[in-house]
């Protein structure tokens, strides 16, 4: 106990202050803090989340009560050719579309790294196309080369370059092709974006003194371009990666799938198991094993880059 | 680390918690097969009742609604969702309990919906219906369960075959005879093709090539018509492999492979098939019947029945139909426009009127009708035609991932020898 005098004179007793209450401590506050963020991952993600492996362990049908299956949904995914197919596309189509679209993203980026007049306009032009929605786009490459009323087709035969209609969907190559060349048409400028940013953080005195050191274009391109964007070039291989693998928009819009089955993908399954079959548990479970699938993924990739980092 | 530490525990309160909730939400499902339970009640004044309606026939649901909402003071709002998206849209709605009032169906997924709960049962309601056995037959068929009936007919569309007059005269055909078997149909499509289609914008026919659904409409009724099936009743077996289906799908591979049909019959996936034959540029092929009054003015179209390879005549009873959904709180309401829309005044003076096909088959011969002979033909084969059950018909046929379309493009375009093989493939499909 502790006595103090006041300036009257009269003493008084008092106590050592007492500890700070719970909602004022320094760990509460960073509670507080992250509360909105965490709310919002718990209700958008987490909840979400939970309730899809709910899901995918029973058999839940549109209207009514849900029953306990388990492990039902997961088994029968062997059984289901379709989705076993889609993997081997999706991979495929994954593949090639992040070689090409890394390739003409970097193309693009080293066009218009450098500053010079009417610039901008380049990089405007190729940046514009992904400010059109991707749905949007599925829809305008259908439109622009569908045999019938499209006008690619026409304009070709005027230049002289065909002679009959290319059936741009009609074949499963020509089905990849054209659903790439929608996909790089709509991405390019994008990925170019994310590349030009890493481009222009490589001081410019590393070039000057490799060019002092007689470094060739070449040379300064794979000895010090590449290297220096490797972090940036991480980005945008995950990000490019992880989307083809959810691809769903182009080849349900623009391809139907098609033709005979050759353009579906593992999300196509997914959806059409959930709304066309009306099987939501089995859609849950094929959901399930995509985003394991993906976290391993991306957790591998992560890893391989830290390394060679 | 401690396995029990404070931050441990709290996540797996948090995870406790959403568990929680999921399994309230796993639970908190209504009973499949709800009874009606206000059968009698009188229908409250001044409602408005929410419907879904799929854009393939938004022209004869619209008329109705107007029609319906003109006269009385419950009213009636529609929302009309593309085809192709038509039963995501509903799954997704029943999954979130957010089904409207009232929804129409293509009439081949309504066994599916029934059985998975979602219309609401109106046995007795229908029965209390002066006309209640004049109602179409195999729409009232595919819309009853274990004995109880869910929904009405809405709008009725039958496939035909079309045949356009001009150019069957400018081909040296005689114009006012259409085919009457599907041999014949093949030769006046050649006819047409050789006579005019030199410069490419005539073609002798057409058909939705990459379209699960157009294969079922256009080519099963030559299969009714030569007396085959393409299912057994219960629509748990497929039939696509046996000669009655093989014959008609032979027909259409040699017009594909001589070049008589149009160029993108191959790809054609369903949204455009039907916008070729009103520009004038096909010589026959076979068409719904609710575009016949989509037809330009000045176009002279002819109509006849689908027959098979040698005669008898058939059609794919298609159209919508219609149910209260079972999540609905304006059942009254909503029966109200449903009762009135198979009325004498709706089918006569919204549908009949418009040359629309009539969901009663004792008002086919009505003041509208004797106008056109062509309604009067399409009306008379609602009962010479079919509509397939089957519990998995959409999975099955109208998917683009489903077996049947494989089966057809083999069929047609490709080696017809795959074909018993992909046709266990549907079984298969129609048994899960």
């Amino acid at each position: 106990m502790t006595v103090i005098t006041r300036r009257d004179g009269q003493a008084v007793r008092a106590t050592s202050p007492a500890p700070p209450s719970w909602w004022r401590t320094r760990g509460a506050q960073g509670w507080l803090y992250a509360a909105p963020t965490a709310l919002i991952v718990g209700v958008l993600f987490l909840a979400p989340l939970v309730l899809i492996v709910w899901m995918s362990l029973n058999r839940w049908p549109l209207l009514g009560q849900a029953h306990f299956n388990a492990p039902d949904n997961y088994t029968k995914i062997a059984d289901n050719p379709l989705f076993l197919d889609a993997v081997g596309f999706t991979l495929k189509y994954t593949v090639i579309t992040t070689v090409l679209l890394s390739v003409v993203a970097l193309g693009l980026a080293l066009l218009v790294q450098e500053r010079r007049p009417g610039i901008g306009f380049f990089r405007t032009a190729f940046f514009l196309p992904g400010a059109v929605g991707f749905a949007s786009a599925a829809l305008l490459f259908y439109g622009l080369l569908n045999n019938d009323f499209g006008p690619i087709d026409p304009i070709l035969r005027t230049l002289g370059i065909i002679d009959e209609p290319v059936k741009w969907t009609g074949t499963p190559n020509m089905a990849l092709f054209s659903t790439i060349t929608l996909v790089i048409w709509r991405f390019a400028g994008f990925n170019m974006l994310i590349l030009l940013t890493g481009l222009q953080a490589i001081p410019v005195e590393v070039y000057e003194a490799a060019r002092s050191d007689g470094a060739n274009r070449l040379q300064i391109f794979t000895r010090i371009t590449l290297p220096l964007l490797r972090p940036t070039i991480a980005l945008m291989l995950i990000l490019s990666i992880t989307g083809s693998l959810l691809a769903f928009d182009q080849f349900f819009i623009f391809t139907n799938g098609g033709p005979d089955n050759s353009t579906v993908s593992m999300v196509m399954v997914v959806y059409r198991d959930a709304f066309f079959r009306f099987d939501l548990g089995g859609a849950a479970a094929l959901s399930v094993v995509l985003l394991v699938a993906l976290v391993a993924l991306n957790a591998l990739q992560m890893r391989v880059l830290r390394r060679s980092n | 680390m401690n396995p029990r530490s404070p931050r441990r525990r709290r996540a797996g309160a948090i995870l406790v918690g959403l568990l929680a909730i999921a399994s309230v939400a796993a639970c908190g499902g209504a009973d499949p097969q709800p009874a009606d339970s206000a059968a009698s009640a009188a229908p409250a004044e001044g409602v408005t009742v929410t419907m879904w309606t799929r854009a393939a026939t938004q022209a004869q649901s619209e008329r109705l609604v107007a029609a319906y909402n003109k006269g009385h003071k419950n009213q009636v709002k529609m929302t009309v969702i593309p085809t192709d998206n038509y039963q995501p849209r509903i799954a997704a709605a029943a999954g979130a309990k957010q089904l409207p009032d009232i929804f129409a169906s293509d009439v081949i997924f309504v066994p599916n919906y029934t059985s998975q709960g979602l219309f609401l049962d109106i046995t007795d309601r229908i029965n209390a219906l002066p006309f209640k056995d004049k109602l179409a037959p195999s729409h009232m068929k595919l819309g009853t369960l274990d004995g109880r009936q869910y929904t009405l007919p809405h709008t009725l569309d039958l496939s035909v075959w079309f045949w356009n007059k001009d150019l069957y005269s400018k081909a040296g055909l005689d114009p006012e005879k259409g085919p009457t078997t599907l041999k014949e149909f093949a030769e006046q499509a050649t006819t047409v093709d050789e006579k005019l289609g030199q410069d490419g914008k005539v073609s002798g026919t057409f058909f939705g090539g990459n379209c699960g659904g157009c294969y079922v409409f256009t080519f099963w009724p030559s299969v009714w018509a030569s007396g085959g099936q393409v299912m057994n009743p219960e629509g748990t077996t497929s039939l696509n492999d046996q000669p009655a289906m093989t014959n008609v799908f032979n027909i259409y591979k040699d017009l594909y492979a001589k070049g008589i049909t149009g160029a993108t019959a191959k790809e054609e996936q369903g949204p455009t098939w039907t916008g070729f034959f009103p520009k004038g540029g096909i010589g026959v092929m076979p068409m719904p019947s609710t575009t016949l009054g989509l037809m330009p003015k000045d176009m002279k179209v002819g109509v006849a029945p689908i027959a098979g390879p040698d005669g008898g005549e058939s059609t794919f009873v298609g159209g919508d139909s219609v149910g209260i959904s079972s999540t609905t709180e304006n059942a009254d309401a909503a029966w109200e426009f449903l009762s009135w829309s198979v009325s004498d005044e709706a089918q006569v003076e919204v549908m009949a009127k418009n040359k629309d096909v009539l969901a009663r088959t004792d008002l086919s011969d009505n003041k509208y009708s004797a106008e056109d002979p062509r309604v009067v033909l399409i009306n008379s084969l609602v009962a010479k035609g079919q509509t397939p059950y089957a519990l998995r018909f959409g999975q099955t046929y109208n998917d683009p991932q489903g077996p049947w379309l494989r089966l057809a493009r083999e069929a047609v375009f490709g080696d017809p020898g795959k074909v018993a093989q992909l046709n266990t493939d549907i079984t298969k499909s129609l048994q899960q």
